[in-house]
């Protein structure tokens, strides 16, 4: 019995080394971590591709671009209005023809001044296919874009500039676009239309591993997928200066992770509060959890080319599946109020005067399951008596809501097999699916804007062969509209005419809205002034460091 | 001995071949992962067509595989979508996986055999149906409900430690995850250890070397721990693979950008580079670490020999 004591005194001693060692390490940790030094320590994903502004399409990515660059013009994180920055006017008499002036003085941080070159050279690297650009079909606006961009899989491009690009001094270019469109200079906010400095030319590969900008920050240092530095930068002469002394932007591997390090007083900032933290986390942050209304809209789309839904009554289905979908109970019951119940294909951020109306939809989207069986019945039923909503099982924890949405569909329908969910393994599985028009059954489908203009809510997603059409819909009077509103000097006129064509989208109901999405944030009693712009991103520049 | 080992070295090419050929398959099977690089917008055909060229994706599967092969023999893993070469990848995601693993297998080598021990001696015994109950409740409980709770009760109750490990994750940070990490095993391996303690307790070299006279350690020591081993050790050794392919979990939870994580990634975003990268060099873990099983026997058992 001797040696079995022994062996357990070991044990023992083993379990107070270790806490002794756990101690040392927790202590150190949260020294290094104090925020007395001015500097935000906020939460990260890791961005998808390299940091260059028009290769850059997911939030991750575009966080950086923001605090790093400054464009034409900048969106007002209260209003969402894309108000002048580097651009002193943008003016046109014919909403095609338009001349840029932009304001001397701006400078990227390795000191070269930002001119008109520094958009052209930028704009043309953007647009050229060799690039391949994700972003690239931001360009297609601008007049001879199908010379260096042709559109056809394999083709090469005839030029390597865009013809529609004139430099006229160092702070004058002139931009013709291929056909009317009143509302160009208010896309000229996104990331793709950032200037880039003659670094990014000459030595590209040092410039990806440090991208150089002319924001109110520089990158002091980034290591890919763990950490990075942002500092501010004192050379920066915009109105929008950083307030705090810097950012540092730390990958997390799981949201929930970072939520645990906020309760620890490891990081000031998490801009995504896991799912399963929404119920406590007024009870953890109270006035420190942010919970606003962002540029998303979740829908369900259809596949209008398969056949089970491409029939004349088919329309009268899809309205009555809309009506069965009990909206308010699951945006409580599952998102904890952090959605809004959709009565458009807009986003409330726009506000009424940018084109949101509230229940534009009207009843077509108001839960009502009386009508909602008799509007099934009279299209000729669900086709083949069922159907499945399609969902990615990989990322976004869709399979919560998507089977919520299909109990509420069978319970109008008194039928509890009419409706199932139907996942796919990954995310690229289910968009090869979506783009190779392999659909038969409603899929989710999200769209979260590029811009607070109605336009981008629509013409992308509704207009005949656009980019994200994944319902295939087309419909004449609907591309007319678009176009005429697209045409329209009279951004108010435009509006309306753009509300006009999405009505046509309440009658033959292409996708159906679900709900507009919250952006939410939560943040450390270090912190103040944190608030969330309209594309449910931080305003870095703007938070307070006690 | 010698002839042994060059034989098993050599039987690495044909798995190192086979398995790099299989990944490279099913991570193919999982879509195109052109589609995901777009988000929820529909590829533009020519863009998509110049990403796939610069990929080398426009080629049949068969020649990509060869493609990727030469390369891989040249000491080119490829790049990830972000630009990041998979060689620096891997560079930064093993040595931190590597400090967990190992952090994970001195928990199941101590406390696991000591446990063992103390229990297979004492067997029907207070002390020996408690620890047997608490292994059970162990390897039912799923990891990520361990971990969740520790780092809640550690990291933000108790503050004694971090609830996140820092970029560099040095050992000190990694006790908390390495014991999560290590716990399921650890269960296995006390109870491995306790039966074949409880077996050999009864056979005759420890009856004789008893009758001896010999210390009560030493019978334990060597003469009972080291015959009971064999199995253990086996588990252990099987375990080193398993416990860095599948610390994505783990990782995921306290924030370590390790081999998981970077696995996880490369799966999300079908990076076929990354995956194929990584599996590769796990599967080469995995054979050293059973070549190593099979050298330990001899040294354990000297009548276990190979010609």
């Amino acid at each position: 019995m001797r040696g079995a004591t022994r062996v357990r005194c070991a044990v023992g001693v083993l379990a107070v080394a270790l806490a002794a060692t756990a101690c040392g390490g927790g202590s150190s940790g949260g020294s290094s971590g104090g925020s007395s030094n001015g500097i935000v320590r906020a939460s990260w994903g890791d961005p998808q591709n390299p940091l260059e502004p028009a290769d850059t399409n997911e939030v991750q990515g575009g966080k950086v671009l923001d605090m790093v660059f400054r464009g034409l013009k900048k969106y007002n994180p209260k209003t969402a209005k894309a108000e002048n920055l580097i651009a002193s006017s943008i003016t046109s008499t014919d909403a095609q023809n338009f001349d840029i002036k932009i304001k001397p003085g701006f400078k990227f941080s390795d000191g070269t001044p930002v001119t008109a070159d520094s958009f052209i050279n930028a704009w043309n690297y953007g647009a050229l296919l060799k690039n391949a650009q994700l972003n690239a079909f931001f360009f297609e606006q601008i007049d001879g874009y199908d010379k260096v961009h042709p559109d056809a899989a394999g083709a090469t491009a005839t030029a390597t500039k865009l013809s529609g690009l004139t430099k006229v001094s160092n702070t004058e270019f002139k931009v013709k676009l291929n056909q009317k469109f009143s509302l160009w200079p208010d896309t000229l906010g996104y990331a793709a239309f950032y200037p880039l400095p003659q670094s990014f030319f000459t030595n590209q590969a040092a410039w990806l591993k440090k991208p150089i900008g002319d924001g109110p920050y520089l990158i002091q240092n980034y290591t890919k997928g763990t950490q990075m530095s942002l500092r501010k930068w004192d050379g920066y002469t915009g109105p929008d200066a950083a307030v705090n002394k810097g950012v540092d932007l730390r990958v997390y591997t799981d949201n929930n992770t970072a939520y645990t390090d906020l309760q620890a007083g490891n990081i000031d900032l998490v801009d995504d509060i896991p799912a399963s933290q929404l119920k406590n986390v007024k009870s953890d942050l109270g006035s420190r959890y942010i919970n606003e209304p962002a540029g998303i809209i979740q829908t369900v789309a259809f596949p209008l080319y398969s056949n089970r839904w491409s029939s004349a009554k088919s329309a009268m289905v899809r309205q009555g599946l809309s009506m069965a979908i009990n909206r308010k109970q699951i945006t409580q019951q599952i998102f904890q109020n952090t959605r809004t119940p959709a009565t458009d294909w807009t986003s409330p951020v726009l506000g009424s005067a940018g084109g949101y109306k509230a229940g534009l939809c009207g009843q077509e989207c108001t839960y009502d399951p009386t009508k909602a069986k008799q509007l099934i019945a009279q299209g000729g039923g669900l086709p083949g008596g069922k159907i499945t909503i399609g969902y990615n099982a990989d990322t976004g924890s869709h399979k919560e809501w998507v089977d919520a949405v299909c109990n509420s569909i069978n319970n109008v329908l008194g039928n509890n097999k009419a409706c199932v969910g139907e996942p796919t393994g990954t995310f690229a599985d289910f968009r090869n699916k979506i783009t190779n028009k392999q659909m038969t059954n409603p899929f989710r489908s999200g769209w979260q804007m590029d811009y607070p203009l109605i336009q981008d809510f629509l013409q992308p997603l509704y207009f005949t062969n656009a980019s994200s059409n994944d319902s295939h819909y087309s419909n004449p009077q609907f591309d007319k509209l678009v176009n005429q509103a697209n045409a329209d000097s009279d951004t108010g006129k435009a509006i309306s005419t753009f509300q006009d064509a999405e009505k046509l989208l309440v009658k033959d109901m292409p996708a159906i809205p679900l709900w507009y999405q919250n952006g939410s944030a939560g943040y450390s009693s270090n912190l103040s002034n944190v608030l969330l712009n309209p594309f449910s991103v931080p305003v870095y520049n703007e938070i307070k460091v006690k | 001995m010698g002839r042994y080992v060059i034989r098993r070295l050599l039987q690495m090419i044909p798995v190192f071949i086979g398995s790099t050929f299989l990944i490279f398959f099913m991570v193919y099977a999982l879509g195109d992962p052109v589609a995901a690089l777009f988000g929820e917008r529909a590829p533009d055909p020519a863009t998509a067509a110049q990403i796939r060229h610069d990929l080398y994706l426009d080629h049949s599967l068969g020649a990509q595989y060869l493609h990727y092969m030469k390369n891989i023999f040249s000491g080119n893993f490829g790049t990830a979508f972000n630009g990041q070469s998979v060689t620096s990848l891997m560079g930064s995601a093993f040595p931190i996986t590597i400090r967990l693993t190992i952090v994970a297998i001195i928990f199941e080598i101590i406390i696991g055999i000591a446990l063992g021990v103390i229990t297979g001696m004492r067997r029907g015994k207070p002390v020996d149906t408690g620890v047997l109950l608490l292994t059970l409740v162990v390897i039912s409980v799923p990891t990520f409900v361990t971990g969740y709770v520790l780092q809640y009760v550690f990291g933000v109750e108790l503050q004694w430690t971090s609830p996140s490990v820092s970029p560099s994750a040095p050992f000190n940070e990694l006790i908390l995850p390495g014991l999560v990490l290590a716990l399921v095993s650890l269960a296995y391996v006390t109870r491995l250890t306790r039966t074949s303690i409880a077996e050999n307790t009864r056979a005759d070299y420890v009856r004789t070397a008893v009758a001896k006279g010999l210390p009560r350690r030493r019978v334990i020591i060597r003469h009972l721990l080291r015959n009971s081993l064999i199995p253990v050790v086996t588990f252990i050794g099987t375990d080193i693979g398993a416990l860095m392919g599948g610390a994505i979990v783990t990782e995921r939870i306290f924030n370590i950008h390790g081999v998981g994580y970077q696995l996880y990634q490369g799966i999300l975003r079908n990076n076929a580079p990354t995956v194929v990268g990584f599996v590769t060099i796990l599967v080469l873990v995995f054979l050293l670490a059973n070549l190593l099983v099979d050298l330990l026997y001899a040294v354990l058992d000297p009548r276990i020999r190979y010609a």
